[in-house]
């Protein structure tokens, strides 16, 4: 019997993902994503931590602003610092900020949309409550204050993030527990002796898992994208620099004034690409999983 | 209208504010025992400027005395002094308002009207290469930083054509008044402004283009056809007016980020409105500045939400329950 179970449900994911690859645009994500993943994890082979220290970078004879004509891959930046070496080591923080700040998005956003939406009553009004506060506040200046007050660090810029953004998903998720609790198998369930924590283990999340990965997907491109502008207003860390960081520190030393293409130009396409490439993933997912999106796509 | 429903909205609306105080004190006193330290760790003060630093905070005094303090300062909006300008933070963001608001409206506006304009293009001729280019461009944009987009046309615009001026709201040691000064103003806005345009339009054309598909599988689109309509006039007359109210909410809901939409995309213009003033304040230091503004900005989209929901009311009489 639960073989059988397995066995269907793995067929489930292969159709998924076999629905996913035949749509252009979850392909054409997926192979964006797949080539900056291997470069974050490619990193030491393609590129050196050398460079990014401006006193080694010095020592090395590197000039001031060197153009990629002079100096390899990228140029130099005006600590003589190799932005290409900057460039694949920053994907690796902005993709890291990026992925874990929406797994706390999410994980925060469905605990809080399963609980509200499974328990209902006066636990429900009270999580909406604080839901709906945290949705009316603007999300931009909140995180800037949150991040201010904490101080710069990798882990900080993941809290304020994920705690910033996680309502629109806890609305979500309550919305289709609450016509999940209609439906005949959950009562089933429930009249058979299942208890709460039964039901949602075996009835409530596997119906949601769909819904939360798409909107997993769909968290990332904003978390990057509050990353950046977090780290642009001189909210990132230095020590771990992103490509927001990246772009602060050209903006700040007058890249744009010298039009030094290389410095500012490398780190916006990463982002835009990354970004694009998760919205793709993302929409494809969601036609998935529900499929009435399909038509206004 | 139901008095009811106004009463119960504007209630709302005032426990919202009132989370916001709360947390505005809270954050900065309690979260962190000692923001001083904080915000000036790593940096050689004197032992006895910090401890003056605190006073003014009213840092030493015992927590409920502080918030009573600050609740009675609030209304008053005695704000305290900026770090920076040793100015009242109120006079400094209040001198700082109009500047925000006259880029950020125009912005607003051009973005819904362009935006929504190439969502309905689209979806009208959905599947065609137009259709494609518009839906792409616009996720291209959308994906932008908006303050990188702001790097690209200040590079294009003004660095290397030197079409634009690079920065600020007038010229330097400019003693223009009147339509010349306006005139200038403009000059100086239009690269910010096509930015926040460019950053934003895409949002409203996605929201139009897919309210429009669900709209054109209406019946009534079909009986209009059948009378014998032509194309133009189904669009016009019966399929956008009813596709529409899904933009107005999306506007109504941008209205309240009129003072806080464009922190990144000023800087980076040097245009010397709120946003500008928020990312001075972060370098600052400057605690009570950035308090001061984090508080304008939530009651700007408190107070619009408020005024959206009342007017709905009156549009919709199905939502006064």
């Amino acid at each position: 019997m639960t073989v059988v179970v397995g066995d269907r449900k793995r067929q489930r994911w292969v159709e998924v993902a076999r629905e996913f690859w035949q749509a252009r645009s979850g392909r054409i994500g997926v192979i964006i994503l797949a080539f900056f993943v291997i470069l974050a994890i490619a990193a030491p082979l393609v590129a050196g931590t050398d460079y990014i220290n401006p006193v080694k970078a010095r020592a090395a004879g590197l000039p001031q602003w060197g153009t990629p004509a002079e100096v390899g891959p990228l140029g130099t930046d005006h600590f003589r610092r190799s932005v290409w070496d900057q460039f694949v080591y920053g994907s690796r923080i902005s993709l890291l900020v990026g992925l874990a700040a929406s797994f706390l998005t999410i994980l925060i956003g469905s605990a809080v949309g399963i609980v509200s939406g499974f328990v209902g009553g006066k636990l429900d009004s009270a999580l909406m409550r604080i839901t709906e506060w945290f949705l009316v506040i603007p999300f931009l200046p909140l995180a800037i204050v949150l991040a201010a007050v904490l101080g710069r660090s990798l882990l900080n810029m993941i809290f304020v993030i994920g705690i910033t953004s996680w309502p629109s998903t806890a609305r979500l998720v309550r919305s289709q527990v609450l016509t999940l609790k209609q439906r005949t198998f959950v009562d089933r369930s429930r009249s058979l002796g299942g208890s709460g924590l039964h039901v949602v283990r075996q009835h409530i999340l596997p119906n949601v898992s769909g819904l939360i990965l798409a909107n997993t997907t769909l968290a990332v491109p904003i978390s990057i994208l509050t990353e950046t502008t977090l780290s642009f207003l001189g909210l990132g860390n230095p020590q771990t620099a992103s490509w927001g960081k990246t772009l602060e520190e050209a903006f700040v030393n007058g890249a744009i004034a010298r039009n030094a293409w290389w410095y500012y130009l490398p780190a916006g396409v990463g982002i835009v690409l990354v970004v694009l490439a998760f919205t793709l993933i993302g929409q494809t997912l969601e036609q998935i999983v529900d499929p009435r999106l399909k038509d206004r796509r | 209208m139901n008095a009811r429903f106004t009463i119960g909205k504007i209630g709302g609306a005032l426990v919202t504010l009132a989370f916001v105080l709360i947390f505005n004190f809270f954050l900065f006193r309690v979260v962190q025992t000692d923001p001083v330290s904080t915000l000036f760790r790593g940096r050689n003060i004197p032992q006895e400027r910090l401890d003056q630093l605190r006073a003014e905070f009213g840092l030493d005094k015992p927590l409920g005395g502080q918030f009573i303090d600050y609740l009675e300062e609030t209304a008053q909006l005695n704000l305290g002094l900026s770090y920076q300008s040793r100015q009242p933070v109120w006079e400094e963001i209040k001198a700082k308002i109009p500047a925000t608001l006259a880029l950020v409206g125009i912005s607003s506006v051009l973005s819904a009207v362009i935006g929504t304009a190439l969502g309905v293009a689209a979806a009208w001729r959905r599947g065609t290469k137009t259709d494609y280019g518009i839906t792409t461009s616009t996720m291209l944009f959308y994906s932008m930083p908006d303050f990188w987009l702001g790097m690209l046309l200040l590079v294009g615009g003004a660095i290397a054509t030197g079409l634009f001026p690079v920065g600020g709201m007038v010229d330097a040691g400019s003693s223009r008044a009147g339509i010349g000064r306006l005139l200038d103003q403009a000059h100086h806005m239009a690269l910010p402004a096509l930015t926040l345009t460019l950053a934003y339009l895409g949002e409203y054309a996605i929201v139009a283009r897919s309210s429009l598909l669900e709209t054109m599988k209406e019946d009534y689109l079909i009986v209009a056809r059948a009378k014998g309509l032509r194309d133009i006039k189904v669009r016009n007359r019966h399929a956008i007016p009813n596709a529409l109210l899904p933009v107005v909410t999306l506007s109504a809901i941008n209205l309240g980020f009129v003072l806080s939409g464009a922190i990144a995309v000023e800087t980076v213009f040097s245009w010397p409105g709120l946003g500008k003033a928020t990312s001075d304040a972060i370098r600052g230091p400057d605690l009570p500045m950035l308090q001061g503004l984090f508080l304008l900005f939530s009651a700007a989209v408190i107070l619009f939400n408020l005024i959206a929901d009342l007017v709905y009311g009156r549009l919709d009489p199905r939502v006064r329950t």
